[in-house]
């Protein structure tokens, strides 16, 4: 889902505040079955819908569980081996990280630019930031039709621009067809779409940062590439923290771009497309979900990660 | 709201305008020309082509305007059954799942922002940390178990789902909403002999509108954005929402072998057209509810 789910950070920090406010409460604690009953449908929600599920992905990952086939035989670590000596899966990962990396770094430079820009005064800045939020709410199935249609190899206006017009490339290129461009073409699709939303992310930290801090630069003599790299980039961190992370999250688990360009092609399946087609096309469970258990694994990773790394930029500070 | 950065600190000097102030400011604005121009360039595309007769649309060079107009391809759009269906399902799912998750959402919160008992926590951190865990993992397990309850290609299995999904949005910016709000109004309640739930309902839920609105939207856009489930979930195209209708636009024509370019892009527009009006008349709860998560951090 593109609603964009609150921060590692702000989890532990929803959860600090709530400890606080724990002691200041007495006159509550006889109303606790209130409070469980309020918390009874989204509680049953998330054991029916996810918890459960989860755990039974965990123990179906040691089954050979097909579908159609009504026996499944408890396999051990087998679907495990298979994970590690598949060469899809690697192929998967790298896709999936590649893809993470080129995007992540794109949509941040491209998006701090933006940001800068937007957070000046000038004329027609409220319609820059009103703008900015189209991208954001198209679905990804049609931003990734849209794109697909300029890359066309033969009427694509890409190619007309860099060919005809620019005159930058010799002959038309086919841009998603080829193993060289692929990547690199659907990660565009997801900086266009993507980085006005980081761009308002660090719009927000950058409205934080008191305007005296400036001033002061200002007094002091600091010059505007000066200010921006010790004034505003370190204040700006937390932000750019959080953003990364949220992005980096949502890019690992990448499908609907990739699934419309290519559907299941086999240089181009990132590590959900390898689930889904395991899962729902060949109606392998048990493997299926081993290939789930290890896309969570790595994911749990790159928290661990941002944890630690949030941990070490709130002590600096 | 304060805005001064560093690019409008010399606005603050008094000085005489020098002629490499105004340069940067033509290449100041040509930045602001060229961010448009990023980012609306492939919806005027997608525009363009949507108003092309076929044959002009595989046609080399390139038209950068249209020769020849027509609306032959909204006509086949609303035309088309699946595709009007699809809409019909997309609301639908979006709007049961996001009433749904308001009222599940909301009554939770308020438990976690306003009451005190064992487990609070825990409670908390569990719907919290969904936000961090990937559908995909879940998906197999998922499957077998809407097959099992006779769920799967049904519109119930993606209002349910969607629902989950959405809750640990919805509960970090309703329970930080009903945080902020002041207890007063609640004790008077109270004194007024109004139960917990009748205080909750008839008092905080009216107030906490704006919140609520918010928090609506987001999960909405959610709910329409979403294709992975819809995809493995949903077998008949009766049921497919706007996403898999548009991803499977043209394919059950003639013609398969060329994609209806046209016909995609009048749908594209026909779907865009409402999202866009929504955001831009709500812009301001929508950045509001994207960036309460992360500025907090």
């Amino acid at each position: 889902m593109s609603a964009r789910p609150p921060a590692p950070a702000a989890v532990a920090e929803g959860a600090r505040v709530a400890g606080r406010q724990r002691r200041a409460r007495s006159l509550e604690s006889t109303n606790a079955r209130f409070a469980y009953l309020m918390l009874v449908p989204s509680l049953l929600c998330l054991a029916l819908v996810a918890f459960y599920p989860m755990v039974n992905t965990i123990l179906t990952s040691f089954t050979d569980t097909t579908f159609g086939q009504a026996n499944s035989n408890f396999v051990g670590l087998k679907n495990y081996v298979t994970l590690v000596q598949d060469p899809t899966f690697r192929s998967a990962i790298g896709v999936s990280v590649r893809f993470t990396v080129i995007t992540v770094v794109f949509e941040f430079l491209l998006g701090l630019i933006v940001a800068l820009v937007v957070n000046t005064a000038f004329r027609g800045r409220g319609a820059v930031r009103a703008a900015m939020l189209i991208p954001w709410a198209l679905i990804t199935v049609i931003s990734a039709a849209m794109w697909k249609l300029m890359y066309n190899q033969i009427y694509g206006v890409f190619n007309d621009l860099l060919v005809n017009k620019l005159h930058v490339l010799a002959i038309n290129q086919d841009f998603l067809g080829s193993r060289a461009t692929a990547l690199p073409a659907v990660a565009a699709i997801d900086i266009w779409k993507t980085t006005p939303f980081i761009a308002l992310l660090l719009l927000a930290g950058l409205q934080l940062i008191p305007g005296d801090v400036y001033e002061a630069a200002d007094v002091d003599g600091a010059g505007k590439i000066r200010t921006f790299f010790s004034i505003t980039l370190p204040l700006l961190m937390p932000s750019i923290l959080v953003a990364v992370v949220i992005r980096a999250l949502d890019a690992l688990r990448v499908f609907d771009v990739f699934y419309v360009l290519f559907g299941q092609r086999p240089d181009t399946t990132t590590m959900s497309i390898l689930v889904q087609e395991q899962i729902i096309y060949f109606g392998k469970v048990g493997y299926g979900s081993a290939v789930s258990v290890g896309i969570l694994a790595i994911i749990a990773v790159f928290i661990v990660i941002y944890m630690l790394m949030s941990r070490w930029s709130a002590a600096r500070s | 709201m304060s805005v001064a950065t560093a690019g409008s600190i010399p606005q603050t000097r008094r000085r005489p305008v020098k002629p490499g102030k105004v340069v940067g400011r033509v290449l100041f604005y040509l930045l602001v020309v060229l961010i448009l121009a990023y980012i609306l360039f492939p919806f005027y595309w997608a525009a363009r082509t949507s108003f092309m007769p076929d044959s002009d649309i595989y046609l080399t060079p390139v038209q950068y305007w249209p020769k020849n107009f027509t609306v032959q391809h909204y006509i086949n759009a609303f035309s088309e059954t699946t595709f009007l269906r699809a809409i019909l399902n997309s609301a639908l799912v979006g709007v049961a799942a996001t009433v749904l998750s308001v009222l599940f959402g909301a009554s939770a919160s308020y438990a976690l922002a306003r009451f005190n008992f064992l487990g609070r926590n825990v409670a908390l951190y569990l719907i919290l940390a969904m936000s961090m865990f990937p559908g995909i993992s879940i998906l197999g397990a998922l499957y077998t178990v809407l097959q099992k309850v006779h769920l799967y290609n049904t519109l119930y299995a993606l209002i349910i789902v969607y629902l989950t999904f959405s809750l640990p949005l919805m509960v970090w910016i309703m329970q930080s909403f009903f945080r902020g709000m002041p207890r007063d109004l609640e004790e008077a309640a109270y004194v007024d002999g109004a139960s917990q739930f009748q205080t909750f309902w008839r008092i905080m839920m009216p107030l906490a509108a704006p919140g609520l609105a918010t928090a609506g939207i987001l999960t909405l856009m959610g709910c329409w954005q979403e294709f992975l489930f819809a995809l493995s979930f949903e077998l008949s195209s009766s049921h497919w929402t706007v996403p898999l209708a548009i991803a499977n636009t043209g394919a059950n024509q003639a013609s398969a072998f060329q994609i209806p370019w046209g016909d995609q892009m009048a749908e594209t527009l026909v779907v865009m057209l409402p999202l866009i009006a929504v955001v831009l008349l709500l812009q301001r709860r929508i950045i509001s509810g994207l960036t309460a998560g992360a500025v907090k951090g």
